[in-house]
């Protein structure tokens, strides 16, 4: 029984000689104009934090914060429809519309909004194709039917009968959402604040096309350095930071929900 | 009722891309206008005629028939072993299996660029298949193992005390009872195989490309409704394999919503 596991582990394995790959790369020198790579250095992590690309790392930091809020409070509306309809109907025509963004894959989503930023559908007041603005509301709509499913599956643990008591006490509909429904669903909040904070700071697709070139993330800049100008060490160590920070994020996600958020 | 008008916004925000992409791509003009200005199929007729597009659906094809094929097999035997078998550590071994979910796109890519540069294996589709297998894995392990989970062992017991081999019984109970949800893997498989963009970016060359890569291509280069016909296509086969897991499974269920 138990060597059934092997096969699949063979295909981990695989994956993780990659990223040890990708490892070794990132502390060795880059030889311009080779593949070929020098000898032990540090120096390009520290291109990481080097004045021309810090303003990449910021930008990436911040578009993920500003998104992972954004993104809580437009998604929660959702979620709480999606859990608590009574109509078998409504929840499944919502879990299709949800998850059909979810199932269309990067490009197509952002040549979507290619056309919907670009002035093709209403003239826009202030530019958004290109610009930072027009990047967050990718990554909103990119990052929405993740953190619908999270909140709508910790909004169903949520008993409803403690909101109808808190109601029938006198409490008005905002204060039974601030005082029992949103502290109730706080472990989806916190699971979907954080898987969609992780995933945006390895957005790739979403500031690549909406940004134009104009707005780099840190994705962006690997893909920069490894397609581009065949800088692979450069590349690499970009792409550990990625994977150091996501692996990070989520890693204290997982001790979280092995029982250490107090409910 | 301001609530409901809100979900209903936010919904419509949500599908307003798709709604755009599928008018935009019956303009009869290369100028794209919202609402378009008349009905046209000739974006779809460029689209199912351009060479790089049809090289790269055959490459899609290939890949993701191969990638999904070989991760249901190894899925599910990974599926089976974690439910059945008797292993220490059971959560670590099923992290490992899940790990591929969390990878960044552009460190795997990175990764396996230089793994098949070290092998050289640039030209070949191997590392895309390799590559494509590791990150449909977690899909199919969950909902397999989902499904084991759910399976009654007194059903298989059974038909081992009325004197059934082991094979015998996994054959004609164990197999039939967890068909949906091995069908529901399937449908993962092949759906996030067939739209990876990012992996697929570093590790294919012009000739191994898959369609989202060509794609891509075709947009940071030319700014005819060409993508919109082909997004429209994609979007179409898309919804099609929603609407069919919703029907026979349930999406509430394979997504554990259910209360």
């Amino acid at each position: 029984m138990r060597l059934l596991l092997l096969p699949s582990l063979g295909v981990i394995a695989i994956l993780a000689v990659a990223l040890g790959a990708l490892f070794q790369y990132s502390v060795l020198a880059f030889v311009p104009g080779s593949l070929q790579t020098g000898g032990f250095t540090l120096a390009n992590f520290r291109s990481v934090v080097s004045p021309q690309y810090l303003g990449s790392v910021w930008d990436t930091v911040v578009l993920s914060l500003a998104t992972t809020a954004l993104t809580l409070v437009v998604s929660y509306p959702v979620a709480y429809a999606l859990a608590r309809s009574t109509s078998a109907a409504v929840r499944s025509a919502l879990l299709v519309l949800t998850l059909a963004p979810f199932f269309t894959g990067a490009i197509v989503r952002t040549y979507a909004w290619i056309l919907v930023l670009g002035n093709t559908v209403v003239t826009w007041p202030v530019p958004m194709l290109f610009t930072e603005r027009g990047v967050l509301v990718g990554l909103v709509h990119f990052s929405m039917p993740t953190m619908i499913l999270l909140l709508a599956a910790a909004i169903s643990h949520v008993d409803p009968a403690l909101e109808r008591a808190a109601a029938s006490l006198g409490a008005t509909p905002a204060r039974v959402f601030r005082r029992v429904t949103l502290p109730l669903s706080m472990p989806g909040v916190v699971s979907g604040s954080l898987v969609v904070f992780a995933w945006t700071l390895s957005a790739f697709p979403t500031p690549e096309l909406l940004g134009g070139g104009k707005v780099k993330m840190i994705a962006n800049v690997v893909k920069d350095l490894a397609l581009d100008s065949f800088n692979w060490p450069g590349a690499a160590a970009f792409a550990m930071v990625a994977l150091a920070l996501t692996l990070g994020l989520l890693g204290g996600l997982g001790r979280l929900a092995a029982g250490r958020v107090e409910r | 009722m301001i609530g409901r008008a809100a979900v209903v916004l936010l919904v419509l925000f949500m599908t307003l891309p798709t709604v755009v992409v599928v008018a935009v791509s019956f303009n009869p003009t290369a100028i794209m206008s919202f609402p378009p200005a008349g009905l046209s199929l000739r974006w779809y007729a460029n689209a199912l005629g351009y060479p790089q597009f049809q090289r790269a659906a055959v490459n899609s094809l290939i890949v993701t028939a191969a990638a999904s094929a070989i991760a249901l097999l190894v899925g599910t035997a990974a599926a089976l072993a974690l439910e059945r078998a008797r292993l220490r550590g059971r959560h670590v071994w099923a992290t490992a299996l899940l790990s591929p979910l969390v990878v960044p796109g552009v460190a795997a890519g990175l990764g396996f660029l230089i793994l098949a540069a070290g092998l050289g294996l640039l030209r070949s589709r191997l590392v895309l298949i390799a590559a494509h297998v590791a990150l449909v894995l977690p899909f199919v392990v969950r909902s397999v193992w989902v499904s084991v989970k759910n399976l009654d062992p007194t059903l298989e017991r059974a038909a081992a005390s009325l004197g059934a081999t082991p094979w015998r019984t996994f054959r004609r109970v164990t197999l039939p009872l967890l068909r949906p949800g091995l069908f529901a893997a399937l449908l993962f498989a092949v759906i996030v195989s067939a739209n990876e963009f990012v992996v697929s970016l570093f590790v294919s060359s012009r000739l191994t490309e898959i369609l989202p890569v060509a794609m891509f291509t075709y947009v940071v280069n030319y700014t005819d409704p060409t993508i919109a016909a082909l997004s429209s296509l994609f979007i179409a086969a898309t919804l099609a394999l929603v609407w069919i897991a919703d029907r026979f499974f349930g999406l509430a269920a394979v997504f554990l919503l259910d209360r």
